[in-house]
């Protein structure tokens, strides 16, 4: 340890630095209200596009369901995922987060979590209404709701390195679409068969369970990717 | 002997200088192997029982779908090296390595939907998991392709497409198991690859050859195209302007 580190007066603790980003993140949120909606609106306009574009036959709706609430959620998500570090980018604050002496996992790892409580959780909460929409047979309910709320964390986990590698750019949103949709096809896929079987009467635990891996090995692994990303970005 | 020669892949110049005889022979080795195995492929191997003479797309489909997987890893592996020693030569290798996958990912896909379109009656079938896997590991190379093109800066670019390519690799085994289990669970069987039995060898020995024959095809691609990013790259340097004034750049 450098004097000039040694000297500095007594240190930020590592669980007041989380906490403080994880209440800042979350204090941000409040303050722009308004912004939380639009990805709940987007779900529930982009879903309406389908009986309308598609077929508003009940039979037809209820084939579909499952994969559409699915698709959605996720379109959703990528399209909050670009306003996840832009801000801090520009006004220098994510810069703050590098020099700090705390592991930057966990500082990251915090905004991700904030970004899931304030986008996936609601957009998870609001999924049973949009699922009355679709005409989601009744057994599908219970699953629909539990594969999203863990499943919706590995999308917010896997998104964020996708924000990370694009926050340099000025405008990432395409370009993170593209890079991490291939990312979210396993999550996909094991969340829609989830609904699929609970609406059959198959069992579903086994899946969400699956669900519930990927979503421990995105939050290891992820956000450690993420840092790298941000590092790079604020380094060159 | 050691790692001496791990050290001296540091210099590009070195690696350019040295390389400079083996593209002749990469390249003269593939036009052989894959003069030598087409023709015994196409011409000499017997028809297949089933599928009669539409079999021998496979003679260059199934090497085009080994490259396409083996070149993401020598990409995401090359990328890495990059980010760990800051290596300038293994940057290049990543940057090179991404557009030859994608078009032998292309044509691996292309040459099973040809293959597909007499043998299952369809050119794309999204319940074959190898097709979708295979679809979704060239969108990971255009990912890697787009991201790279989209930074001025060439360090930040080589240094986010090597993060890019390294997720990708911890995720393939992922993707790849879940599109295999799902397909699993949607499909009877009313699709499957005929390669169920061993080959014979007259029909064998003739796909090692073009097999052999693509990897010496996609070194002497990577090779060419690794020593062209190293003069674009290196161009200010006084070496590079001796080897041009000189005329000796191939």
């Amino acid at each position: 340890m450098t004097a000039v580190e040694s000297s500095l007066p007594n240190q930020v603790k590592l669980g007041t630095a989380v906490t403080a980003v994880f209440r800042r993140d979350l204090l941000l949120a409040y303050r722009h209200r308004g912004e939380l909606v639009n990805p709940v609106l987007f779900f529930f306009l982009v879903s309406m596009l389908i009986p309308l574009g598609v077929s508003p036959n009940p039979e037809v709706l209820a084939l579909l369901a499952p994969g559409i609430i699915w698709v959605m959620a996720l379109l959703a998500t990528l399209l909050s995922m670009d306003g996840l570090f832009r801000g801090d980018f520009d006004d220098g604050s994510l810069e703050q987060l590098v020099v700090s002496p705390h592991p930057m996992y966990l500082l990251v790892l915090a905004k991700v979590v904030v970004h899931w409580l304030v986008t996936g959780l609601p957009l998870t909460l609001v999924s049973p209404l949009l699922g009355l929409w679709m005409a989601l047979p009744p057994d599908g309910f219970v699953a629909l709701f539990l594969s999203l709320l863990i499943g919706t964390v590995t999308l917010s986990m896997i998104g964020a390195i996708g924000a990370g590698l694009t926050v340099a750019l000025r405008k990432g949103g395409v370009l993170i679409s593209l890079i991490i949709i291939p990312f979210y096809t396993p999550v996909l896929l094991f969340g829609t068969v989830a609904v699929s079987n609970a609406i059959n009467g198959l069992p579903y635990a086994g899946l969400l369970a699956i669900l519930g891996s990927f979503m421990a090995l995105s939050m290891g692994l992820a956000p450690l990717a993420t840092a790298g990303a941000i590092k790079i970005s604020i380094n060159g | 002997m050691g790692w001496q020669w791990f050290h001296r892949l540091g210099s590009p110049r070195w690696f350019y200088e040295k390389t400079g005889p083996w593209v002749f022979w990469l390249g003269l080795a593939a036009l052989i192997l894959l003069a030598v195995g087409t023709l015994w492929g196409l011409g000499f191997a017997p028809v297949e029982r089933l599928q009669g003479n539409s079999y021998r797309i496979i003679y260059i489909h199934l090497p085009l779908a080994f490259l396409s997987m083996a070149g993401y890893y020598i990409m995401a592996i090359s990328g890495a090296i990059g980010l760990i020693w800051k290596m300038k030569l293994a940057d290049m290798v990543m940057k090179s390595a991404a557009p030859i996958g994608a078009v032998l990912t292309f044509l691996a896909l292309f040459t099973g939907a040809v293959w597909g379109k007499p043998t299952w009656g369809t050119w794309f079938e999204w319940r074959d998991p190898r097709i979708a896997s295979t679809m979704l590991l060239f969108f990971l190379y255009l990912g890697v392709i787009a991201l790279q093109a989209s930074y001025q800066n060439q360090q930040m670019a080589d240094r986010f497409s090597a993060i890019l390519a390294i997720v990708g690799t911890v995720n393939i085994p992922i993707m790849y198991g879940s599109v295999y289990w799902w397909n699993s669970l949607h499909q009877g069987a009313t699709i499957k690859f005929t390669g169920g039995t061993s080959m014979h060898p007259s029909m064998l020995y003739p796909l090692m050859v073009m097999i052999a024959g693509f990897y010496c095809f996609y070194a002497y691609a990577l090779l060419k195209s690794v020593r062209a990013e190293v003069l674009h790259r290196e161009y200010r340097t006084q070496w590079v302007k001796d080897l041009v004034s000189s005329n000796r750049a191939v």
